[in-house]
């Protein structure tokens, strides 16, 4: 067959386009990558990735995981990376609770609680975020009193612009024992609580259901504390020459940065909580209401479970844009993934390699949050009953 | 704003990426600014002492007054220059990529920046060395009291990597806090988040003078680096790296043969060889740099020598009350020793 006829053929034509398609994508990717090579190698700029074996040789000041400046770049990258995941991730959480609770005040029949629920939304939409942070970590660094003037709310617990300092236990053996051991009251109590709530479905009999709930909690943690030799001391926290030392600490950088992202969050939540129940018919509330549910019953058990379907796509927006937000932590101190990448980029001079990795990590960390949440939307989604 | 920083880094990265081979080949970097018409250079986001404009947008400071010195020597004129704030992480890259021609941003010259970022340094300018500020009321008298202190700084060049080492050999244990924006860095200083401020000693110094009480505070007495400053020019082109590098030399002679720019007229008829010589009288040293006769008398005359220079910007007249210390010429006893013009 000629090329003239073999065009004429649909499925050859479309298959053309796409390779055409693909091509010139390619193509232009290689035009780039190349000519970046070139510049780097005219102007004599180090190129590739050797950089992150090498020693770090700066300290970091929030370390989930044990880092010395003897560590590699690499370790470093880590710890940044952890550091981004554990206040995206608080902030996720916090702001869904905050923002479901507001999304329902804001349908409240109580004007008063709805019209202070719509300042809160609108205040905290219509600011960028950058602005808040500024503003959070400000009140925190100059409204407390420097650590040594820190003002003590507990015995042991110290507040001030340096953050929020409590006693920390150190565990000299059976921590792991603690562990399974509270791990398992909390598995035993949730396994009663389905049960009462499985018999009460089927023999319409209540069972008692936190005083239980309670003993299995506490049980298991009485017996391996008689069983096993549990021991831990008591960690104060004390006032060296500038800081306080020993305790647990909670950074004011790493605070002013959880409540920007958790508020600003909390008000697109809210809107999207709001939209998902109205967009449920008057006639589940009515229905509901006329079983003899109350007002939260209704809320909790009718609407919002058929609001989820609504709310669950437009939150993985959320959630996502949440982990990329934080990003903005360099502005107020907090080490997260773009501020080691930046003080590696300062150190090694190589700029190209450290900006794709971490726009590659950001990739992936919004990749993993629409997976979860595409799982968990079929998991709520309208499952159509076979008859 | 930091967003803006990163984006203006992404840009510059981006700048690298689409920069066609061909037309970073230009001419060279004095016929471009000559074709130009004059200078672009970039300084720091504002530092009293080094580079602040004033409320009409007119530049003024030390790094400023170097390139002043340039746009003398190449135009006969210390208002051919365009000044570009530049971005403590993106400095090098705006150099790399032509959008300025010189980088005075009190930038230390390194082994590694030498040989691996694609540029070149001129002669250093100021010798600076990484210091550490603290409170008078924390009654410490060295940084090696500072044990478990919080320190805050910038995320510039290797200031972390230099706290690190120090406390690494000296063992002990310090919080660091970085910010990318000078203004929370230094509020986080003086609300007391930090017990202590780690910069140059000039740039503290700067810091000092901006505050509400500058009695307040002290420099400690350790440097904990070597930090030479000075002016940066893309590599591979000696003669402009030769023209920036012998414009500041030109200021040093100066100082050392007694030339400033009130009496450089009456130096002009000097009988000493030298002066002839550098202020364009006998020999044409000029053209050899592609340069004007006169270039190192428009330099004295419009810019100033370097005592000059020190004193109108960083001396103790000034806010930032800088004594000269090493930046003292060769014969008292100082580094400054600039090569003979001959």
């Amino acid at each position: 067959m000629s090329p003239i006829v073999l065009l004429r053929n649909r499925r050859v034509r479309e298959l053309a386009y796409q390779v055409i398609c693909v091509a010139a994508v390619v193509a232009v990717g290689w035009y780039l990558l190349s000519n970046a090579l070139a510049n780097l190698a005219k102007q004599d700029i180090a190129t590739g990735f050797g950089y992150l074996g090498r020693e770090a040789g700066f300290v970091i000041s929030e370390t989930p995981i044990a880092y010395e400046p003897s560590d590699s770049y690499a370790r470093a990258l880590l710890v940044g990376l952890l550091n981004t995941v554990k206040v995206a991730l608080l902030a996720i959480i916090f702001s869904t609770v905050i923002g479901t609770l507001v999304g329902i005040a804001r349908l409240s029949s109580n004007p008063l609680l709805s019209r202070l629920m719509l300042f809160y939304v609108e205040a905290l939409r219509n600011v960028p975020l950058l602005l808040y942070l500024f503003l959070w970590y400000s009140v925190i660094i100059f409204t407390l009193p420097p650590v040594r003037q820190a003002i003590t709310l507990l015995p042991g617990v110290y507040v001030s612009n340096s953050g929020l300092v409590v006693p920390a236990i150190i565990w000299n053996s059976g921590f792991w024992v603690a562990v399974v051991a509270v791990a398992m009251g909390v598995a035993a109590a949730v396994a009663w609580f389905k049960f009462v709530r499985h018999r009460r479905i089927t023999t319409g009999k209540a069972l008692p259901g936190w005083p239980v709930a309670i003993a299995l909690l506490v049980l298991p943690v009485v017996a391996a504390a008689l069983l096993f030799d549990i021991s831990g001391d008591v960690d104060w926290p004390v006032l060296g020459k500038f800081r306080l030392t020993g305790g647990a600490h909670l950074k004011p950088e790493f605070v002013a940065l959880l409540v920007g992202l958790t508020l600003s969050a909390s008000a697109s939540v809210a809107e999207i909580v709001r939209s998902g129940i109205l967009a449920i018919r008057k006639g589940q509330r009515e229905a509901a209401k006329s079983l003899g549910l109350s007002d939260g019953q209704a809320m909790r058990l009718v609407i919002l479970p058929q609001a989820l379907r609504v709310i669950v796509p437009p939150l993985t927006n959320i959630y996502v844009t949440t982990f990329k937000n934080s990003s903005l932590a360099i502005a107020i101190g907090y080490p997260d993934l773009v501020m080691v990448s930046n003080t590696i980029m300062n150190q090694t001079g190589q700029a190209i390699e450290p900006i794709a990795l971490f726009m590659l990590t950001y990739l992936i960390l919004s990749l993993l949050t629409s997976v979860v949440m595409n799982w968990y939307n079929g998991h709520v989604a309208l499952k159509e009953r076979q008859s | 704003m930091a967003l803006f920083r990163t984006a203006r880094r992404i840009a510059a990265a981006a700048l690298l990426l689409g920069t066609s081979v061909v037309a970073a080949q230009a001419a060279s970097t004095l016929e471009t600014v000559k074709a130009r018409g004059k200078l672009i250079c970039g300084v720091s986001m504002g530092t009293t002492g080094f580079a602040l404009a004033d409320a009409q947008g007119k530049f003024a400071g030390f790094d400023v007054d170097v390139c002043r010195a340039v746009a003398s020597a190449v135009f006969g004129d210390p208002s051919k220059v365009d000044f570009v704030m530049t971005n403590i992480n993106t400095r090098f890259q705006v150099l790399q990529s032509g959008e300025i021609d010189i980088l005075s941003r009190q930038t230390t010259m390194t082994y590694s920046r030498e040989a691996s970022l694609g540029i070149d340094f001129g002669p250093t300018v100021f010798y600076d060395g990484q210091g550490l500020m603290v409170a008078k009321s924390l009654g410490i008298n060295s940084a090696k009291e500072l044990d478990g202190a919080a320190i805050c700084t910038l995320p510039g060049t290797t200031t972390a990597q230099n706290l690190a080492d120090f406390f690494r050999t000296t063992g002990k244990k310090f919080e660091l806090v970085v910010f990318e924006n000078p203004d929370e860095n230094n509020n986080a200083f003086f609300s007391g988040r930090c017990d202590a401020v780690s910069s140059d000693r000039s740039d503290l110094a700067s810091i000092r003078a901006g505050s509400k009480s500058p009695g307040d505070y002290v420099i400690l007495p350790e440097t904990i680096s070597k930090e030479p400053l000075a002016p940066a020019v893309r590599q591979n082109d000696s003669n402009w790296r030769d023209i920036v590098s012998w414009s500041v030399w030109m200021m040093m002679a100066a100082e050392e043969k007694g030339i400033t720019q009130a009496n450089v007229d009456e130096q002009a008829k000097s009988t000493d060889p030298e002066i002839q010589r550098m202020l364009g009288g006998t020999d044409d040293l000029g053209p050899m740099l592609g340069l004007d006769k006169k270039w190192g008398y428009n330099v004295i005359k419009q810019v100033g020598n370097y005592a000059e220079v020190f004193d109108r910007n960083l001396g103790e007249k000034t806010a930032l009350g800088l004594s000269r210390g090493p930046n003292t010429l060769w014969n008292n006893g100082g580094l400054l020793y600039p090569p003979p013009f001959r």
